[in-house]
């Protein structure tokens, strides 16, 4: 499978990241190397095997469902790049 | 003989019988750093004034009797670990401005054991990376040089390479790093120094940057096997806070490094040779081996047949869970922001704005084989290959207690090597990458020099939560290498 550069412009856009028109030949290149060389997977004989989601083998903890944590507004804000009040602000979603 | 060249062990001890004092240790390094830092980069950010305090509190500890087994250690935190009050930029221009108001569970164990933190130490974007190349705030100069040719920068490995080169240059007394797929063995290995990568599950992952959370594992660097030892036994343990901490007891980690090895069967994977691999890499492993039997072990001859397939696997798992990840920055709760004309332009501008060239290309490869219709040829497979990777491994351990490994291709390569073709970098993690699929612990060791008189390591990869051998292995090896060459550029030199 061989990504071409539309591809690449629609992947950059799912992933929402702008890419300059000037780049996209590269990207297309590095990409396609990259996967090029992810195609060796197709020898391995997959069939009948459980695909591994992670590394812990173990089953997921259940909690009880309360609230433990919150009430610092101004902790969980101090990182933002604009507020307003106690809230994040964006530019206008809605005319 | 320097403060800065005792080992943690070392410190800990004379801190316990008065002969330093924490402010002595914390003063010691402050005035390394400030000489050397310049150049080699090691940390983004110097936390001088915050280091001096944790001392004098250390030494008010150790007055009363009441230091924790860590009281007064001086320590580098990688860039990655979040700190309350303390910049944290995961080595990326997205995170420039980013305070964290918590701290990570990790460094909150070695806080809570009374280390020192003498700041936070440079490394590859989000962990990307095998050379620190790939760092927002400039690569890492490794303490090493080449006889042959003095003049050529090396690269620290990476991604924990701020870490690496801030040990082996005695710029600290350890460090904190994180494995996704090589990152904490692969520059130890490059700097001389012991690394480990625990077992999945043993250090807990909260309040660390995620990079790809089925395969980060936190994990120290020391200069000896003991050292490490020590900094895992606190940073290890379980955290309600991380889903996938295990809550299993933490053991003496210090006291496997005294068993014996004798009677250990140690596995020699036959798939672990590479073509160009250098010859005295090679040579090393087989001396490795013999000083293992000297000990007493046994060699097994054992085979991992999907070896050759983990990197390429692990190169659709590992973009795949970092595209998922890296979407919460976004420009609007944290770290950058570039203005746009709309909420949407927003996002795409902070993000082409925030990311460098490597963290883009795997956040589009991860969007690429988790989009409709190429998913189960792609990321399915790679889950698909994971299990096949971890089967041969529990295969293996069936018959052997660890096996033992070259940690990484190469020695140390230059600064602008290895940059032409990402894939180029990414076999440089071909010996640990299987390790992380699996899940299980891997450590390496400086086992020998080569032609040019760099450093090499040997990787010891153990059964899962069984760490303990793997330390022991280590500490055989360690003993046997009797390593004590020293980089050329390092405190007080």
């Amino acid at each position: 499978m061989s990504l071409d550069a539309a591809t690449v412009r629609r992947i950059a856009n799912l992933a929402r990241i702008r890419v300059a028109e000037a780049e996209v030949a590269t990207l297309q290149q590095e990409l396609n190397g990259i996967l090029g060389w992810i195609e060796q997977l197709q020898e391995v004989d997959v069939s009948a095997v459980e695909p591994l989601t992670g590394a812990a083998s173990m089953a997921l903890r259940m909690r009880e469902d309360a609230v433990t944590d919150g009430g610092y507004v101004d902790r969980v804000l101090m990182n933002a790049p604009d507020r307003a009040g106690d809230f994040y602000a964006v530019p206008k979603v809605v005319e | 003989m320097m403060l800065t060249d005792l080992t943690l062990a070392e410190a800990r001890d004379a801190l316990r019988a008065g002969d330093v004092t924490a402010r002595n240790l914390a003063e010691a390094h402050l005035a390394a750093i400030e000489a050397l830092n310049p150049r080699l980069n090691a940390y983004v950010t110097v936390t001088a004034d915050q280091a001096l305090r944790q001392a004098a509190a250390a030494d008010a500890a150790l007055a009363e009797g009441k230091a924790g087994p860590l009281a007064g250690i001086p320590l580098a935190i990688k860039d990655l670990f979040c700190t309350e009050g303390v910049r944290t930029t995961a080595g990326s221009r997205i995170l420039e401005p980013f305070v964290p108001p918590y701290e990570s569970t990790v460094s909150a164990n070695l806080l809570r054991d009374g280390a020192v933190f003498l700041g936070k130490a440079n490394m590859d974007e989000f962990a990307m990376g095998s050379s620190n190349m790939a760092s927002a705030f400039g690569p890492v100069e490794n303490p090493w040089k080449r006889r042959q040719d003095y003049a050529a920068v090396l690269v620290p490995g990476g991604s924990s390479g701020g870490s690496a080169a801030a040990v082996a240059a005695r710029l600290a007394l350890g460090a904190t790093g994180t494995d996704t797929g090589g990152s904490i063995r692969q520059p130890a290995s490059f700097c001389g120094i012991a690394g480990i990568k625990p077992t999945y599950g043993r250090c807990s992952r909260w309040g660390v940057v995620a990079f790809a959370s089925s395969l980060d594992h936190p994990g120290p660097f020391g200069r000896t096997v003991q050292d490490c030892a020590i900094l895992l036994r606190s940073m290890a343990g379980f955290d309600p806070m991380d889903s996938t901490s295990a809550d299993v007891p933490v053991p003496d980690f210090e006291a496997a490094c005294k068993r014996p090895v004798k009677g250990l069967r140690i596995g020699v994977p036959r798939e672990y040779r590479m073509d160009g691999m250098p010859e005295e890499i090679e040579l090393l492993w087989r001396q490795g081996l013999d000083w293992l039997r000297d000990q007493g072990a046994e060699i097994v001859d054992v085979s991992l047949p999907h070896t050759k397939y983990g990197l390429a696997a692990y190169y659709i798992v590992a973009p795949a869970e970092a595209s998922s990840n890296l979407a919460r920055y976004d420009g609007v709760r944290f770290g950058l922001r570039e203005d746009g004309e709309d909420l949407r332009d927003l996002y795409e501008r902070t993000r082409a704005a925030g990311f460098g060239a490597e963290v883009r290309r795997r956040i589009l490869i991860g969007t690429y084989v988790l989009s409709a219709g190429y998913y189960d040829a792609y990321y399915l497979r790679a889950q698909k290959v994971r299990a096949l990777i971890l089967k041969d491994f529990t295969d293996a351990f069936g018959k052997v207690d660890a096996l033992l490994t070259p940690t990484a291709p190469s020695a140390a390569f230059a600064q602008g090597e290895n940059m032409d073709d990402p894939i180029k970098m990414y076999l440089n993690d071909v010996f640990t990458v299987p390790a992380n699929m699996a899940g299980v612990p891997g450590m390496s060791v400086p086992a020998g020099l080569d032609a040019n008189g760099l450093p090499l390591g040997l990787q010891v990869i153990g059964k899962p939560f069984d760490e303990e051998t793997v330390f022991s292995v280590a500490a055989a090896i360690e003993r046997a290498a009797g390593f004590s060459a020293l980089p050329s550029v390092r405190a007080g030199h």
